[in-house]
C-alpha cells in the first residue's frame, strides 16, 4: 500500500549515518550537482540527519534555471507568431523573460501547450498540418537522447511543420567552468544518476585528474544519497581521489552508447551561454547541417538579445554555490513561488524553490 | 434529442428557458419544494437537538467535464455536502447555480444532472432549488455549477480547526491524491495512461457513523485543493498546535506515487474529492478507526500521525530513513518537471 519507502529504509539510513558520522572528523563541503538530488534531499529530511560539518551545496544542476532570459524571450516570439503552437515542458512556463513568461501568453491566447515527451510534440505536428508547430527544448543529457529520437521521428514522416529550438546543455563542461572559475569551495561532487545513465562515468573524471575533487554518481532514493555521501568521505579516509558509482543498478560505468549515438547524430556541441556561468565552450548541442531544416533560429527571425539579471536577483550566484537561497535579500519576501524574480525559484528542482518549500525553518 | 445543443435562447427567460427546466431539471431532481417552482424553496427544519446550521457554497469548473470517477456534476454536489459534512452538519437540502455556455450539448448536460441526482440520492440530500443561465459560446467551458448547501449540527458536536488538541490522532480516510492525478490523466495533455479513478464521494454518512461513536470529534478537514499538507498546516495554525505526521504512514496509490515521480509533484499538495482528515481525542482514536474502516468510504483509514504541543503552527513530517522536515501549505501550483 505505501510505496514511499523501501521496507529496509529505516534500518538502514541510521547505520549509513552512524558511519557517515564516524567519517565526518573535519568539514567537508559537497555539491549535488543536480536539482533532483536537492529535491530529494530536502524531501527524505537528509539535512536534518547529517553531522555538522557535512554541508551540502546546491549546484547549476537545474535545467530551466540555466537557461538565460535572452533564450525564453525567443520562445516567447515564436509563440507570438501567427498559426504557431509551441511546445514545451511545465517548468518553463511560468520563467519569467524579460518581460512576460509562456504562461502569461498562454492566458493572452497564444497556443503553448506543455507536453512531457518531445516526441508529443511531433505528434502535435502531425495532427495539425496547417500550424507551425515548435518545440522548445531545455533539457540536459538526460533529455537529450529523447530530443533526438523527436527530431528523427518527425524526418523519418516528412513532419515539415515541425521545429526545434534547441536550448539544451551538457553537465560535465559546466562543471569545468565552475571549478575553472576558482570561486567555489568544495571538496567533492555527488554527481547526477540520470545524466550519467547516458555518459557513463568517464566524462567526470577531469574533477579527480585535474581537480583532485572526488565524485560519486548518485541515486536519488533516500538510501542513495546517503551512501553516496558514505563513499565521499570513505575516499577522504581511505586517500583516495576518483569517480565511484554508487547507482550501478542503472548506470554502467560506459554509459548508454546507443543514446549517445542518436545524440551525436543529430546534435552537434555549440557554445552556449549559461544563467549566472556564462559562455561555455562546447556546452549546447545544435542540430547538425542534416536536421536544419528543423532549427527554428534559422526558419525563422529570432535575436538572441543579452538580457540583464533582475537587479537583487542571486540566481547566478546560487547556480554556482556560492550563495544558498535563504542569503538572497528578495528570497521569501519579493520572491515566492507564486510570484517568482528568477528561475530558480520558478522550476521545480530549482534551489530557491526547493528551499523555499522544504526548507524554511529545517535548514541544515 | 441527438445533438440537441443549449442556445441563448435557453437563457432568455421564455419558454425554452421554462422547457428546459421543466425537461432536465425538474424530473432529475425530482422533489416537493423544487416541483412548487416557487421564488424560494421551502424546507422543514428538524427540530429538536440541532440548534446551529451549517451554511456553504462553492462553485465549480472543472476540464474535462467528464473523468474516470466522476464528473462536474458529482463533484459540485460531493464538494458541498463534505462542507457541511465537515462541520459535522447533516445536510438539509442543496442548491445548484448552472452557467451553461452556448453550443453545450444537451446529451451532456443531462450525463451531469443524471449524475448529480445519483450523488444526492448517496448523500441522502435533496437539490430543492437552482438557476440557469446561458453566456455566449467561449465565455465559459462547456459548464460551470455552483452549489451552496444548509445543514443541521447536532448541539453534543462541536468541529472546528482551531480545537485540535495536543496528543489527538491524526488520521486520513484513504489513500490521497486520487482525484487530482485521474483528472490530470483525462486531460489527456501527458501521454499518461493508468488506472486512477477520482475517489469523489459525499463524505456525510462516514462523518455521521464517527460521530456516533465519538461526537467529540475535534477537527475534520477534506483536503480538497491544496491537499493534505495544507489542511494540515490551516489546522497547525488555527489551533496553535504542533501536527507530527509519518510520512511511512501516509497511504498512497502505486500508481498516483508512480506519475508524482514522473512529474515531481509533491503527493501532499494533491486535491481529494472524497476523503476526509480527522483529529481525534486520544483515548477515542482506536473507536473511531474502527467505525470508519468499518464504513465503504474509510476502508482504508489509518492514523498518520498525531498533535503535538511543540512546534505550534507547524507540521512536521517524520521521513521513513529518520529524518524530518517542515510540510508548508502548497505555495502556487505544482507544474510538471523536466527530467
Ligand atoms: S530568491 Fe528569487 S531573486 Fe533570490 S536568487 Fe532565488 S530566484 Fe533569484
Amino acid at each position: 500500500m505505501n510505496p514511499h519507502n523501501r521496507p529496509d529504509e529505516g534500518r538502514l539510513a541510521p547505520r549509513l549515518i552512524e558511519e557517515i558520522t564516524r567519517l565526518a572528523d573535519s568539514p567537508m563541503r559537497l555539491m549535488e550537482v543536480c536539482g533532483t538530488h536537492t529535491v530529494a534531499i530536502f524531501r527524505s529530511g537528509i539535512r536534518s540527519m547529517l553531522p555538522p560539518g557535512v554541508e551540502l551545496i546546491s549546484g547549476p544542476g537545474c535545467p530551466v534555471c540555466v537557461t538565460p532570459a535572452g533564450e525564453i524571450d525567443r520562445a516567447i516570439a515564436l509563440s507570438r507568431r501567427e498559426d504557431m503552437i509551441l511546445a514545451t515542458f511545465g517548468d518553463l512556463m511560468r520563467v519569467p523573460g524579460s518581460s512576460s513568461s509562456l504562461q502569461e501568453e498562454r492566458a493572452q491566447g497564444r497556443a503553448v501547450r506543455v507536453i512531457l515527451s518531445p516526441l508529443d510534440a511531433v505528434k502535435i505536428a502531425e495532427e495539425h498540418p496547417d500550424k507551425t508547430v515548435c518545440f522548445f527544448g531545455v533539457g540536459f543529457e538526460t533529455t537529450s537522447p529523447a530530443i533526438a529520437a523527436a527530431v528523427m521521428e518527425a524526418q523519418r514522416k516528412g513532419c515539415n511543420n515541425f521545429y526545434l529550438l534547441s536550448s539544451q546543455r551538457l553537465i560535465p563542461p559546466a562543471m569545468r567552468a565552475l571549478l575553472s572559475a576558482g570561486k567555489v569551495n568544495i571538496d567533492g561532487f555527488i554527481l547526477p544518476g540520470h545524466v550519467s545513465v547516458v555518459i557513463g562515468k568517464a566524462p567526470y573524471c577531469f574533477l579527480a585528474e585535474e581537480f583532485s575533487l572526488p565524485g560519486v554518481i548518485t541515486g536519488f532514493e533516500p538510501l542513495d544519497i546517503l551512501e553516496g555521501i558514505y563513499l565521499l568521505l570513505r575516499q577522504r579516509k581511505e586517500g583516495r581521489t576518483e569517480i565511484e558509482i554508487q547507482y550501478s543498478r542503472v548506470v554502467q560505468k560506459e554509459g548508454n552508447p546507443r543514446a549517445r549515438g542518436i545524440m551525436g547524430e543529430v546534435f552537434a556541441p555549440v557554445d552556449a551561454r549559461w544563467r549566472g556561468l556564462g559562455t561555455i565552450p562546447a556546452s549546447g548541442l545544435a542540430l547538425r547541417d542534416g536536421f536544419s531544416q528543423m532549427d527554428a533560429t534559422q526558419a525563422f527571425d529570432l535575436p538572441l538579445q543579452d538580457i540583464a539579471e533582475t537587479p537583487g536577483c542571486l540566481c547566478g550566484e546560487v547556480l554556482q554555490g556560492l550563495v544558498r537561497p535563504p542569503e538572497c535579500s528578495l528570497f521569501g519576501t519579493r520572491c515566492t513561488p507564486e510570484d517568482p524574480v528568477g528561475p530558480c525559484m520558478v522550476s521545480t528542482e530549482g534551489s530557491c524553490a526547493a528551499y523555499y518549500k522544504y526548507g524554511r525553518g529545517n535548514e541544515g | 434529442m441527438k445533438d440537441k445543443r443549449i442556445t441563448l435562447s435557453h437563457g432568455a427567460g421564455g419558454r425554452l428557458s421554462h422547457d428546459l427546466i421543466e425537461e432536465y431539471f425538474v424530473p432529475c431532481f425530482d422533489n416537493d419544494p423544487l416541483r412548487a417552482l416557487d421564488d424560494s424553496a421551502v424546507i422543514p427544519v428538524q427540530s429538536g437537538q440541532a440548534n446551529r446550521l451549517a451554511f456553504t457554497t462553492d462553485s465549480y469548473v472543472v476540464k474535462p467535464l467528464f473523468f474516470p470517477g466522476g464528473d462536474i456534476g458529482r463533484l459540485a454536489i460531493c464538494g458541498t455536502v463534505n462542507d457541511l459534512a465537515m462541520a459535522g452538519a447533516r445536510p438539509l437540502g442543496l442548491t445548484a447555480s448552472f452557467i451553461l455556455e452556448e453550443g453545450l450539448s444537451l446529451e451532456d448536460l443531462k450525463q451531469v444532472l443524471v449524475s448529480m441526482k445519483g450523488a444526492a440520492a448517496e448523500a441522502g440530500v435533496a437539490v430543492v432549488a437552482g438557476d440557469t443561465k446561458v453566456v455566449e459560446h467561449g465565455a465559459a467551458e462547456g459548464l460551470y455549477i455552483t452549489t451552496a448547501g444548509i445543514g443541521q449540527i447536532p448541539d453534543n458536536v462541536t468541529i472546528t480547526s482551531a480545537q485540535a488538541k495536543p496528543g489527538d490522532a491524526v488520521m486520513v480516510s484513504g489513500p490521497i491524491g486520487d482525484h487530482e492525478i485521474a483528472v490530470l490523466m483525462a486531460r489527456g495533455e501527458f501521454s499518461l495512461q493508468g488506472e486512477v479513478e477520482s475517489d469523489c464521494a459525499p463524505l456525510n454518512s462516514l462523518v455521521q457513523a464517527m460521530l456516533k461513536v465519538c461526537p467529540a470529534i475535534h477537527s475534520l478537514r477534506d483536503p480538497t485543493r491544496g491537499g493534505l499538507a495544507t489542511v494540515l498546516w490551516e489546522i497547525a495554525q488555527a489551533s496553535g498546535k504542533g501536527v507530527v505526521v509519518e510520512e511511512g504512514a501516509v497511504p498512497i496509490r502505486k500508481e498516483v506515487k508512480g506519475v508524482c515521480d514522473l512529474l515531481g509533484f509533491d503527493p501532499y499538495y494533491l486535491a481529494n474529492e472524497g476523503k476526509l482528515v480527522a483529529f481525534v481525542p486520544e483515548k477515542e482514536a482506536a473507536k473511531v478507526l474502527k467505525a470508519m474502516q468499518k464504513h465503504p468510504l474509510g476502508k482504508e483509514a489509518t492514523v498518520i500521525g498525531k498533535v503535538t504541543l511543540g512546534n505550534p503552527g507547524k507540521v512536521l513530517l517524520h521521513t521513513p530513513i529518520g529524518g524530518h522536515r517542515l510540510l508548508e501549505p502548497l505555495s502556487g501550483e505544482q507544474f510538471p518537471r523536466i527530467c
